[in-house]
């Protein structure tokens, strides 16, 4: 058993992206993983508040490094936009002294110290690196040959690259759909931004990056997507019709997180799943591998 | 005792915010620019808006609506050849924005962030339904109702909850302590 401090983000946890925080779990325990939840941890500090209050968010950050540090075990996320946060407010207190001051002042205030020993991980850096495609592969239990899978990566979870993947040309994934048996597409748009936050402020500029991802994806032969990213799942599979609609076309396309899909491998059920909460149904293109 | 232009104190104020410190070495090829997703429909491109602060011109940078068009995609971040992080260069000009009160009227973008943070900051984390409604209630009932379509489907599949995650009391009490101690403290800079 391997143990990790284990951070959901708001996404993952009760939010909109509940069945990635759900599958994550039961792959993790599959793979021999213990995702321990870090107690009464809060917000990441997210992007929209370091647009507001840079303070204030590296603070929200710092909270969460400095209850992870108790535990010390390495802090993993499966959002690709707490990772960001998280790890950037972790190499800034390093970088910044003056800034850590500040923070370790406000820190103060609430009772708690952060010494900046913490390494923060996402969930997929964990999978193919700490346990590795070979294990992966032997946990198979349904193969899934012959299904086509587009590897979205978006953003976060490679740029501005905390290493573990090319910033624009990253493998990981499509690396792991070769080892669950399945066939990886490689589409241009793998590693570009779906319209993040945007989508709800500025809809038609995001719309327009959300089709073009689509678009990449099926023209390319994909049957489903998958993503380590509530975000992008969220954009390219509840804005699908949306995006239909605006572009004329029917895409289709069920968009999965990464560990919706080795649930699936691995023989799962749909408890563990969460397969329905799809809003673009996956049952048609995975049904013969459930 | 040297005296300060207006170019002198707008750079320095963006140079003095951590991940800002480059901006003096910017070359202005163009390449976060070409890189940039949303350039097309930023007032200002991303390299212009470095030639714009190392100029002085503080309210032009601060009022357009060009940051919050940034997606935080880093691609501009990942490829400038200075390794200037472009990035949190546009959250240090949103940052400043607000500070300044310039706010870009014509775009929505510093609602929807002003409603996500008093969520945070009340609740320790994110209840998605309440901050979209809410959201949408500050700045565009219409649009609320045009989109009730899905957020049922979200809501049929478990996807939109009403109750918030809450911190315990004790968590909640140590976090405001933070951020209130954080905000007594001003900026990062
Ligand atoms: S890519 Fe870097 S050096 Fe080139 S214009 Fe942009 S910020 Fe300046
Ligand atoms: S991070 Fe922002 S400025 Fe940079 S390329 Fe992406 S959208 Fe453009």
């Amino acid at each position: 058993m391997r143990y990790y401090a284990y951070f959901p983000g708001c996404s993952s946890s009760e939010g909109g992206a509940k069945a990635y925080g759900v599958s994550a779990q039961a792959v993790s325990k599959a793979l021999g993983i213990e995702l321990l939840e870090l107690d009464d941890w809060n917000c990441c500090g997210s992007t929209p508040y370091s647009s507001f209050e840079e303070l204030a968010s590296f603070c929200l950050s710092a909270r969460n490094l400095a209850l992870a540090e108790k535990t010390g075990l390495d802090l993993v996320t499966p959002c690709s936009s707490c990772y960001v946060i998280l790890n950037r407010a972790n190499s800034y207190l390093k970088q910044y002294p003056d800034l850590k001051a500040k923070v370790d002042e406000s820190l103060a205030a609430g009772g708690l110290e952060y010494k900046g020993t913490v390494r923060v991980r996402h969930l997929l850096d964990i999978f193919v690196n700490d346990i590795g495609y070979d294990t992966i592969s032997a946990t198979v239990k349904k193969s899934l040959e012959g299904l086509k899978v587009a590897p979205y990566y978006g953003c976060q979870l490679v740029r501005p690259s905390f290493g573990f993947d090319h910033p624009e040309m990253p493998e990981s994934i499509d690396k792991l759909i070769v080892s669950l048996g399945g066939e990886t597409i490689n589409f241009p748009k793998k590693a570009r931004c779906c319209g993040g936050s945007l989508i709800i402020s500025e809809e038609d500029l995001s719309l327009s990056l959300i089709g073009k991802v689509l678009k990449s994806a099926l023209d390319n032969g994909a049957e489903c997507i998958i993503t380590p990213c509530p975000l992008c799942q969220t954009n390219l599979d509840a804005y699908q019709k949306s995006a239909d609609k605006r572009f004329m076309t029917s895409f289709n396309l069920p968009v999965l997180f990464f560990t919706q899909l080795m649930g699936v491998a691995f023989g799962l059920v749909e408890r563990d799943l969460g397969l329905k909460s799809c809003i673009v149904p996956a049952e048609t293109v995975l049904g013969k591998y459930l | 005792m040297e005296r300060r232009t207006r170019t002198d104190s707008f750079i320095e104020e963006v140079s003095a915010i951590p991940g800002g410190e480059g901006i003096r070495l910017c070359i202005q090829c163009g390449t976060c620019t070409a890189s940039c997703p949303n350039a097309d429909s930023m007032d200002h491109t991303p390299s212009q808006l470095i030639a714009m602060t190392r100029a002085g011109m503080k309210e032009e940078v601060l009022s357009s609506n060009a940051m919050w068009h940034c997606l935080s995609c880093y691609l501009c971040t990942v490829r400038c050849p200075r390794g200037i992080k472009q990035t949190d260069l546009m959250h240090a000009f949103e940052c400043l924005s607000v500070r300044e009160g310039l706010s870009h009227g014509r775009t929505l973008t510093p609602a929807m962030y002003r409603s996500f943070n008093d969520f945070v900051y009340s609740l320790g984390s994110l209840p998605e339904a309440g901050f979209i409604t809410w959201y949408y209630l500050l700045t565009n009932p219409l649009r609320a109702i045009r989109l009730l379509p899905m957020a049922l489907s979200l809501r049929k599949r478990g996807r939109l909850t009403i109750r918030a995650r809450r911190l315990t009391p004790e968590g909640t009490r140590q976090l405001r302590a933070i951020l209130d101690k954080a905000e007594e403290l001003g900026g990062v800079s």
